[in-house]
């Protein structure tokens, strides 16, 4: 598979920030970022590269939750995604929603389904899960046990 | 300063079909202000997917939504094909490029007797669904289903997807009796001058507007921004077939109107192309295992770019599944295209966006911070809307 | 029966409620009133508001936020009122039976607001509007 010349321009742009660049599958890009730099490199990817925004990914992995802040370059033909990993058990990280607005209703997604705060989130009230849902509990988490609706 | 009411705009009403809750701040007339409170239709599908197999899983992903409900499923086995850097053969990606703009057409045609109804133009709905119906009848020949096709598999098609050259007649036949109901369509929409007036420089997205709420779909395109995975990463048989990119630059209802109507001629070219292309052979790659990795898919759903990611840790279950849909990022962008509006035409803006609600289980709300008066259901401004093109009509004839 | 019965059985007016579904079912009702299955010939009226109910049609998989809404909707309607309970999600749960959004069959939400409502069930992922329609009539003939 030919690697996509985005690839060195994303090298170019994010400079130390990003640990390593890969074309990892077929039209799939990814960059390792620390979690102090998702701002930084978000504002690079959305303002200089003029990526498309799409949406943020929470995975819940051992110590801590991946986030995966996916971009679309459609003239390049490939999708972007920083990955960063902030630790359990209080995840947090700088919210993205004042660099890109459409940012906001995915981080108030990953605050209701996974837990992580985004500091300076302009409404960091929940989104999906229902009024009576109980605080503290994150259904996306792979340590969350449900009780049985039928029951 | 004067006084703002709060318009509770459901959470019930009898043609936008799931349940919503959009609060409208108004000052008089006028829309100032709105914000969304979800989660009536949240259903935990992406939970739900991590204890399916990856076979089992389409199955749940076409539940995500009805109306797209062949896109979900395939941006999702598309990821997973990216994952395992597999080849789908070519005569699959011909069945899936078939339904899948099958869908769009009838997902438009469903948008625009929706549309119709909330104008007040209710023959336009009842035509717009009776054309309609010879397409869910083809979907039910081609898959067995009208909606929910179950025809893809991670590596191809299922088995009783694939098409015989009779089935691949009745398409093109099928194909060819739509082309003039939808061109009489379109031609009465685009000719009719009361809905020039009603429908123009209404709920106007501007492209700036456009590209910070990252829109997608007819409702980017219908402001002069111009994306469609179809073409800027091609999947399927999209790269193999001719067909055109429909873009408008007015960012208005009437300029969404323009660009369905015409996706659905370009659908009809490549439906019938792919009939006429479509190649032998195998519908199945035979893919056994998912090996570890991660990718996304996405695909262009009658809204807009469906995006899936999609981890393997190796084994029979997908570890995470990511959905999407584009009603998230499009029904974001109501309070862009609400805002200074008045309020007849509320529910035309919002319809003009063409929210799949359970795609995105949003429902877009306006928090009143003073009063919480409930004045008018979105009953009422249905009616409003309808009132208002009636008075347009009887002032155009008089 | 009463004329009261005959008109509800003639002529019933069914107000739809979504307490979170996909959209297919949902679609599908929309459906029945258009010119192919047509169901206004039959008397049937989907109606703006709950209180012209005589039935409800109930879709989705009643989420924990939709639980309290659609008791407060069939509190609403004029009693007696039918509930038909469409698609394989309302009637048990469909796939989603496990959710962790979900609360539980519709039929008990309702019956905890009304121990002697009465149900008719059309299963289906989604039910053809022919069945549906079947549906609807042969409830309605059970009055």
């Amino acid at each position: 598979m030919d690697e996509s010349p985005l690839v060195n321009e994303l090298k170019a742009h994010l400079g130390a920030k990003a640990q390593w660049v890969r074309e990892t599958s077929k039209d799939n890009i990814f960059a390792l970022v620390r979690p102090q730099d998702v701002p930084d490199c978000v504002r690079i990817l959305w303002n200089e590269m003029h990526g498309r925004w799409g949406v943020i990914t929470g995975v819940d992995v051992v110590g801590g939750i991946e986030l995966l802040y996916h971009f679309i370059f459609d003239k390049h033909h490939r999708v972007v995604t920083l990955k960063t990993t902030v630790e359990k058990p209080f995840p947090e990280i700088e919210s993205v929603t004042p660099i890109v607005p459409a940012a906001e209703w995915t981080e108030r997604e990953a605050m209701d389904l996974l837990g992580v705060k985004f500091r300076n989130h302009p409404r960091p009230e929940r989104l999906l899960l229902s009024d009576d849902w109980p605080e503290g509990v994150h259904p996306l988490r792979k340590d969350y046990q449900p009780k049985d609706p039928n029951a | 300063m004067s006084k703002r009411t709060m318009i509770p705009v459901g959470p019930y009403h009898p043609l936008q079909e799931e349940a919503e809750f959009f609060q409208l701040h108004v000052e008089g007339e006028t829309v100032v202000d709105m914000d969304v409170r979800l989660s009536y239709n949240h259903r935990g599908i992406e939970k739900l997917i991590e204890s399916k197999t990856f076979d089992q899983a389409p199955f749940a992903a076409e539940r995500v939504c009805g109306i797209c409900s062949a896109s979900h499923p395939l941006a999702f086995v598309q990821a997973v094909e990216s994952i395992s850097n597999c080849q789908v053969p070519e005569r699959a990606l011909y069945l899936r490029t078939i339904v899948n703009e099958l869908e769009r057409i009838h997902s438009h045609m469903l948008w625009l007797g929706l549309a119709g109804h909330f104008i007040g133009y209710n023959t336009v709905f009842m035509w717009a669904w009776r054309y309609r119906e010879p397409v869910l009848d083809l979907l039910e020949i081609v898959t067995g289903s009208r909606i929910n096709y179950a025809n893809v598999k991670v590596g191809g098609v299922r088995p009783d997807a694939d098409l015989t050259p009779k089935k691949l007649a009745i398409i093109d036949k099928y194909m060819d009796d739509l082309k003039g109901p939808v061109e009489m369509l379109t031609k009465a929409v685009l000719d009719d001058p009361i809905l020039h007036l009603r429908l123009k420089n209404v709920g106007v997205l501007t492209k700036e507007a456009a590209r910070k709420c990252a829109v997608v779909g007819p409702t980017a395109r219908a402001s002069g921004v111009d994306i469609d995975t179809r073409r800027d990463h091609p999947y399927a048989a999209y790269d193999r077939v001719e067909w055109k990119v429909i873009t408008q630059e007015t960012g208005d209802v009437f300029g969404k109107a323009v660009v369905r109507l015409l996706e659905v001629a370009e659908s009809i070219k490549i439906v019938r192309q792919g009939v006429r292309q479509i190649p032998g052979g195998p519908i199945d790659a035979g893919l056994k295992e998912i090996p570890p990795g991660e990718a996304c898919g996405h695909v262009e759903a009658p809204r807009g770019e469906t995006f899936h990611y999609v981890r393997s840790t190796g084994n029979n279950y997908p570890y995470r599944h990511k959905i999407r849909a584009p009603s998230y990022v499009n029904v974001a962008s109501f309070k862009a295209s609400c805002i200074g509006q008045p309020i007849a035409d509320v529910c035309i803006t919002l319809a003009a966006v063409d929210p799949c609600y359970s795609c995105t289980e949003r429902m877009a709300v306006v928090v009143d911070a003073g009063t919480k008066q409930k004045t008018l259901t979105f009953n009422d401004l249905v009616r409003l809307s309808q009132e208002k093109t009636r008075s347009m009509m009887r002032n155009f004839k008089g | 029966m009463g004329l009261f019965r005959w008109g509800l059985k003639h002529s019933p007016w069914v107000y739809h409620v979504n307490t979170g579904a996909c959209n297919n079912c949902d679609i599908e009702i929309v459906d029945l009133i258009t010119p192919r299955f047509d169901v206004e010939r039959f008397g049937v009226q989907l109606v703006a508001s709950p209180r012209h109910a005589d039935a409800l049609l109930v879709t989705g998989i009643c989420t924990r936020q939709c639980r309290p809404r659609l008791q407060e909707v069939y509190r609403q309607t004029a009693k007696p009122c039918l509930v038909i309970v469409i698609g394989v999600c309302a009637c048990s749960g469909g796939i989603f039976h496990d959710g962790y959004h979900r609360w539980g069959r519709v039929d008990d939400a309702i019956l905890e607001v009304d121990p002697n409502a009465v149900f008719a069930y059309v299963p289906g992922c989604p039910p053809k509007p022919e069945a549906m329609a079947l549906g609807v009539l042969k409830a309605l003939s059970m009055l």
